[in-house]
């Protein structure tokens, strides 16, 4: 036995002794007057019952400790530095503002496939999605878009990495004083020399990419939009440049049940015709299921769990399964 | 007593936090004034939404301060009989002090409250963010402009605001002083070269009542920019920032119009 399970051992059989024993006790009297031997044979019972009760806890905390450190193990690259084909990979990342928000973060994003960051609200989804970004810089850890390092890049540098990304927020974030038009036109008019009508062309090729009229909405203002609409326009505006990843933040928020599945079909679209690497943050376990080629899932601040839809769902750990509440 | 004493040191180190980060915001506003691209298109939008809309406000504070100056004044002067002064006295307070400090407040509550309002609800329907992401510096997109519109219009508006509250003042003198016009004017210039002038072509008063609004509108600005880019809490924190703006641009202002005049005074020095 270990020196680490020993000690676990040791911890779980003395918390539970005191309960137990009483517990115990009541169990191995069966109720009703006694006699002398009785009481002794009572007494050897319930000694019996103490051991084995605090012999199973020790078993069980020990099983749940190596699970979670096997669960965490697993997404964390073996020698430090980028992996060779992944696109998006955080290393060990700390994150803290007045109390800890990641710990020991590690995942990666591989060309083409879509990762969905599930967890509970407040575990940490956005922040990740923002320190891809470099909206924020971890505390320690590394985080590598395409191979390099942006978590020591100035606000400048980052700018010139942010373009190779699309953002879709959760609001959609739409730049209310400026027509849908506008909107999307906007990545092509601040990075590219295009010409006004090859910028018109891309808009009108965008916005029929996901499903709208440009005749129709090219002229509106966001405020004319629906919430569906809106979503919509912001993965346009995302994918303008022609980004290789793009990054949704809870993409299906707030959308009825018809609309939440034109999206997720959107963002199976474009990965699916273009080959766009995605990073997804959702607690729609449904849309995430569709859509996921590897799903995260961030509780208490970790890495719960990484691997395939099929994997969650095979899974034994408790939390998972709540989490994924009969699903 | 450690508990309060940590809650003081807290409080002060946000306070010196706050204030490195708003000269930082200053500093990268006006150095970004040479830094390509030029938004050029936002400049002039900003021009008019400071200056030209702030101009009806300006033109009738200016004009009923110049006017009530005068009133004021004449039951004094004409106690003295130096009536005939009135044009000396509305001038010289409407150029050096009231012109400016009055102008700067009315845009600090229009344009001030507006530019806080807009960069807020932009701060927190993630609008700010998503220019980030964009590869758009916000402070180049959107301080910049604000900032240098500012600097522009502010003296532009001073210049309308000392003239108007001058003419105010002339109705008064013509219909209640029976002060001629032209003597009215005759001394509002006589009081302009009585204190001198720099490079023997601009009139101190001038420089004087110039160079604060220029102080001022960068004051303005910055001060909306930074309250508008650090709110948080929603549609209610919109509300504060707004209200932080004008209320801390409205002390700044007369708190820097003392230390302007008292450099000013030491350094034009009067013939």
């Amino acid at each position: 036995m270990s020196e680490r399970e020993t000690k676990v051992r040791g911890a779980a059989a003395r918390d539970a002794a005191g309960d137990d024993h009483q517990q115990a006790v009541e169990e191995a009297a069966g109720g009703g007057a006694t006699t002398g031997d009785e009481r002794g044979e009572r007494a050897r019972r319930a000694d019996d019952i103490i051991r084995q009760k605090q012999a199973d806890r020790a078993r069980t905390a020990i099983q749940t400790e190596l699970a979670e450190e096997a669960s965490e193990a697993r997404p964390r690259p073996e020698e430090p530095g980028p992996l060779k084909d992944g696109v998006i990979e955080m290393e060990r990342v700390y994150l803290a503002f007045d109390r800890p928000v990641l710990e020991d973060v590690s995942f990666a994003a591989f060309p083409g496939e879509t990762l969905v960051i599930v967890g509970e609200s407040g575990s940490g989804k956005s922040v990740a999605l923002k320190l891809i970004l470099r909206l924020l810089q971890p505390d320690s850890g590394r985080v590598y878009i395409c191979g390099q390092d942006i978590a020591g890049l100035s606000f400048t540098e980052a700018l010139a990495v942010r373009q190779k990304m699309g953002m879709v927020f959760q609001s959609a974030a739409l730049f209310d004083s400026m027509t849908v038009f506008e909107n999307v036109a906007y990545p092509l008019r601040e990075h590219t020399d295009l010409k006004e009508d090859e910028i018109e062309a891309r808009v009108r090729e965008k916005l029929e990419f996901v499903d709208l009229d440009p005749n129709d909405v090219m002229e509106k203002l966001p405020a004319e939009l629906s919430g569906g609409m809106k979503k919509r326009v912001g993965i346009a505006r995302g994918m303008a440049n022609n980004a290789e990843i793009m990054l949704y933040d809870e993409p299906t928020s707030g959308l009825d049940p018809l609309t939440t599945g034109t999206i997720t079909r959107l963002i199976m679209k474009l990965q699916r015709e273009l080959n766009v690497t995605s990073i997804v943050v959702s607690h729609d376990i449904r849309s995430a299921f569709k859509m996921a080629t590897h799903i995260a899932l961030l509780a208490d601040r970790k890495i719960r769990f990484f691997g395939t839809p099929e994997e969650m769902t095979a899974s034994d750990d408790r939390y998972i399964r709540d989490f994924l509440g009969g699903f | 007593m450690l508990q309060l004493l940590d809650r003081l040191n807290d409080a002060a180190k946000r306070k010196v936090q706050a204030l490195q980060d708003y000269f930082i915001l200053a500093w990268n506003a006006l150095r970004f004034i040479f830094a390509r691209p030029f938004y050029g298109g936002d400049l002039v939008q900003q021009m008019d939404a400071i200056g030209v809309q702030s101009l009806g406000i300006v033109l009738l504070t200016g004009f009923f301060t110049g006017m009530v100056l005068a009133l004021q004044s004449a039951v004094q002067l004409q106690t003295f009989g130096a009536s005939m002064y009135i044009g000396r006295l509305v001038s010289a307070s409407m150029i050096r002090e009231l012109g400016p400090v009055l102008a700067s407040i009315m845009v600090a509550g229009r344009a001030g409250s507006g530019i806080a309002a807009e960069l807020g609800s932009m701060k927190v329907t993630e609008q700010i963010d998503a220019l980030n992401t964009l590869g758009t510096d916000p402070i180049k997109k959107l301080v910049t402009p604000r900032v240098l519109a500012a600097l522009i219009m502010l003296p532009v508006l001073t210049i309308i605001n000392d003239f108007v509250g001058i003419v105010g003042g002339n109705l008064i003198a013509r219909f209640y002083l029976d002060v001629p016009s032209t003597l009215y004017w005759r001394t509002v210039w006589e009081q302009i070269a009585s204190n001198g002038f720099t490079f023997r072509v601009f009139p101190n008063d001038f420089i004087q009542g110039l160079s604060k609004p220029f102080v001022f509108g960068g004051v303005i600005a910055v001060t909306a920019c930074y309250f508008g880019l650090n709110t948080s809490g929603g549609t209610e924190g919109v509300g504060l920032s707004t209200t932080r703006t004008v209320v801390t641009s409205s002390i700044l202002i007369l708190i820097l119009d003392y230390f302007i005049t008292q450099i000013l005074l030491s350094v034009l020095v009067a013939p």
